[in-house]
């Protein structure tokens, strides 16, 4: 295939998939916003942490002057100046299936341009905490329109591989996001703290990461921070974990390698990373850092699709 | 307008009067029409609509900044040509289009209709539409125009006209497809009450006649390519559909280059020669070391490649000398000089400005004439004398003195109408067709049908969509 189409294939999952992960960043924010201080609630913190995890704050300064809910879901949701903002990411993805229609099927692209016809309901308007929320969960099952089309329509060949490479890339680098911003409060020491603050934060990423249920059926406990990493890091059943990500991204790029016959360095960095993450512990990972940890796979996520472009999608 | 329109309905304006008749290839659509309650048209309408929308046909409208997306007003009455009407226009389409490529090769061959003074010399050569590139070597199997969209109205029960011949990259297709597929699953019972010749085939007929061009150096499986300009393009819509319906590559510049006069496209797995771009990019931007330094939306190269004959380019290029407006005018002597044959299909009666009694003519009424710009197109920079205030005759008027080489000039004619579902109801409209004609090395094939265009405003000729103008789905009958 025409490695643009395969590029805008990528991209236009990596901003759906983005689109659905601000959207539930916002929706935990709201969660956490709206208890009281002594449960960890409290307005300014968790928009901090919102804004940290979701944009980037330097573009968000020039426009806002204070950090609050009213500004930070409009920076997150609906603003032009964000390229990572819920409207931002749709109209994205929409130019990116736009120039490649020929290789979405009808329904992918139904999904796609359903969702940006429908985006001016809600962008540019004045929305009640009620109306904001349904956008939220809208935005969700756009996502779920999206990758539900994609799976149940698509040819199962490059098209498909590099879609979902685009979608296992983001997912990765989206719960690398959230873990980097609050590896604080996952470390050990602030165990010992303990209390319904902490618990509170905890679930907040795990709802972020719509992993709160998962959470008890795998690890049957009561919710706590090292079990917590473990589970959207290494753990292989956890869809938006790094591991399972990785588990993704290995078995894809080696698909596109039998069909071309030709291996290169993205299979390489790939097989390298899934290798490592199968043979860390959590343990291992606290104990050498977990901020550091992150930090290393965020950047090494990144070269791996640095080097999948570079091999398939500049040409 | 003074003159009375040829209602296709009715027969109303050619010596019939009756608003009461019914041409027969109409009887059971005005059945319908008069049966069918008007909610019922307003739900279908509603539901075309939504079924464009969600389809994705849009359409970009040059200047409109409000609305860089938009659709073209779709009408759903459908128009109804029948098949003795077809046979002559089809004969005629093949005739014209076939003198159009044989003209091709003659001005950058030999040059005969020249120094037979068919036409005059000045108006090929200083023509911003010839190329000179093209006099040095012969395109694949001498076909320059391979898909022509022949703009032809109607005045009267057999009277038709060519208007325009558009030979460079005629678009509107994916209308004249995509109303019928709206039209089938609106309206299936009437279809059920005619026998329509289908459309469908039209992506295939256009694959076989690419795939007939590749040059001598493709394999047996030549690879054809879409190019466009991108999805900015008013046309975008147009080039991804028909990629998608062709099963081939929809490129832009930037995924094509050359190494040592070949072309080639970049694909996730390396390196793919390329042996027929049926390309929607002008002239003028398709190769910015020979055309436009200035364009990015070029191949650099392309060019030598194509002299070279290891790429066929669809439709070849320099074509625009053939439909251009000043040489539209000689057109039935074109005909007539290379295919020996009296032209079947008439041209509107034209004044040349450039020449001096006629410029006299045009300056003296021009009230009551339609003046276009030689090299305009879409409907800009004309005048419609009957519908134009004293004010912008008078502008015009300054336009033409200033440069008359730049335009022609033709009587207003009186498009024919048909019954269009505007308002007010149901009403007659000004319609033209614009079939597509499909040139390959094997042979012409034309689908039965073509674009309906039709100006929604009452009263109003101008049928261009980037003027306010709809479509209809075109029914020829089978039998």
């Amino acid at each position: 295939m025409l490695s643009r189409t395969a590029d805008n294939l990528f991209w236009l999952s990596r901003y759906v998939e983005r689109a659905d992960f601000v959207a539930r960043i916002l929706d935990a924010a709201h969660r956490l916003a709206s208890l009281p201080t002594s449960y960890g609630g409290g307005e300014t913190n968790e928009w901090e942490s919102a804004l940290a995890s979701a944009g980037d704050p330097d573009l968000f300064k020039p426009h806002y002057s204070v950090v609050n809910a009213d500004t930070v879901c409009d920076f997150l949701a609906f603003s032009p100046h964000n390229p990572s903002s819920i409207r931002s990411c749709i109209e994205s993805a929409r130019e990116n299936a736009r120039s490649v229609r020929t290789a979405l099927t009808t329904e992918m692209w139904d999904a796609i341009n359903g969702a940006w016809l429908e985006l001016r309901n809600y962008a540019g308007k004045e929305l009640s905490r009620d109306e904001f929320g349904r956008f939220l969960d809208w935005v969700k099952t756009v996502s779920l329109t999206f990758d539900g089309s994609a799976f149940r329509t698509m040819l199962r060949n490059d098209a498909f591989w590099f879609t979902r490479l685009g979608t296992a890339i983001e997912r990765a680098d989206n719960t690398a996001r959230i873990l980097d911003v609050k590896y604080q409060i996952l470390l050990p020491q602030n165990e010992t703290v303990g209390g319904s603050l902490d618990y509170f934060q905890w679930t907040t990423i795990l709802r972020e990461v719509s992993a709160f249920n998962a959470y008890h059926w795998v690890y049957r406990e009561s919710v706590k921070p090292l079990l917590v990493a473990d589970l959207l890091m290494l753990n292989k059943q956890m869809p938006r974990s790094f591991a399972n990500c990785y588990g993704v991204i290995v078995e894809y790029l080696d698909l596109i390698a039998d069909a071309y016959g030709r291996r290169g360095p993205s299979q390489r960095l790939a097989g390298n990373m899934l290798a490592k993450l199968d043979s860390e512990d959590i343990d291992r990972v606290f104990n050498s850092g977990l901020h550091e940890f992150v930090e290393a796979f965020i950047a090494e996520n990144n070269r791996v699709g640095e080097a999948i472009a570079k091999q398939y999608l500049v040409g | 307008m003074a003159l009375t329109a040829f209602d296709e309905m009715n027969g109303i304006g050619n010596g019939a009067a009756d608003p009461a008749a019914v041409r027969d290839a109409y009887g059971k659509l005005k059945n319908w029409l008069e049966t069918t309650p008007p909610e019922h048209f307003n739900t279908r309408r509603s539901q075309a609509e939504l079924l464009f929308r969600r389809i994705g046909i849009t359409f970009a409208v040059y200047g409109d900044n409000e609305s860089t997306e938009r659709l073209i007003p779709f009408d759903i009455i459908p128009r109804v040509i029948t098949k003795p009407e077809w046979d002559f226009l089809e004969r005629g389409l093949k005739q014209r289009v076939t003198a159009i490529n044989l003209f091709l090769k003659d001005v950058y061959g030999a040059q005969e209709c020249i120094k037979a003074g068919i036409i005059p010399a000045d108006l090929v050569y200083r023509n911003a539409h010839y190329r000179m590139e093209m006099r040095s070597f012969r395109v694949p199997h001498d076909l320059y125009v391979h898909v022509a969209g022949i703009d032809i109205v109607r005045t009267g029960e057999k009277d038709f006209f060519v208007l325009e011949d558009n030979a460079r990259i005629p678009s509107g297709v994916s209308y004249m497809l995509e109303n019928r597929e709206v039209m089938l699953r609106l309206f299936p019972d009437l279809f059920s009450k005619h026998r329509v010749a289908p459309v469908e085939n039209y992506p295939d007929a256009l694959l076989a006649t690419l795939r007939s061009l590749a040059p001598g150096s493709a394999t047996r499986d030549p690879t054809v390519v879409l190019l466009t300009p991108g999805r900015y393009n008013s046309a975008f819509y147009e080039h991804s559909f028909l990629a998608d319906k062709l099963g081939v590559e929809l490129v832009e510049a930037s995924d094509l280059f050359t190494k040592d006069d070949v072309v080639y496209m970049r694909t996730t797995e390396g390196p793919r020669r390329v042996d027929v771009i049926y390309r929607r990019l002008d002239d003028d931007f398709l190769d910015p070391l020979v055309f436009r330094p200035d364009s990015v939306l070029g191949v650099p190269g392309l060019m030598n490649a194509y002299e070279r004959g290891s790429v066929t380019l669809a439709n070849a290029v320099g074509t625009g000398i053939s439909d251009d407006k000043a040489v539209y005018s000689y057109m039935p002597e074109i005909v007539k000089f290379f295919t020996g044959e009296e032209p079947i299909l008439h041209n509107v009666p034209t004044y040349r400005c450039r020449e001096k009694e006629s410029f006299a003519y045009v300056m003296d009424n021009l009230s009551e004439l339609v003046v276009k710009e030689v090299n305009g197109s879409g409907g800009y920079g004309m005048l419609v004398g009957p519908h134009a205030s004293k004010r912008e005759i008078e502008d015009f008027a300054k336009k033409l003195k200033h440069a008359p080489d730049g335009f022609i000039a033709q009587p207003t004619l009186s498009l024919s109408t048909c019954p269009t579902f505007v308002a007010s109801g149901v009403a007659p409209r000004h319609v033209d067709l614009r079939p597509f004609v499909l040139c390959g090395a094997d042979q012409i094939r034309i689908v039965p049908g073509g674009l309906t265009r039709v100006a929604l405003k009452e009263g109003s000729l101008v049928v261009n969509s980037s003027q306010g103008g709809g479509t209809k789905d075109t029914w020829v009958l089978d039998a």
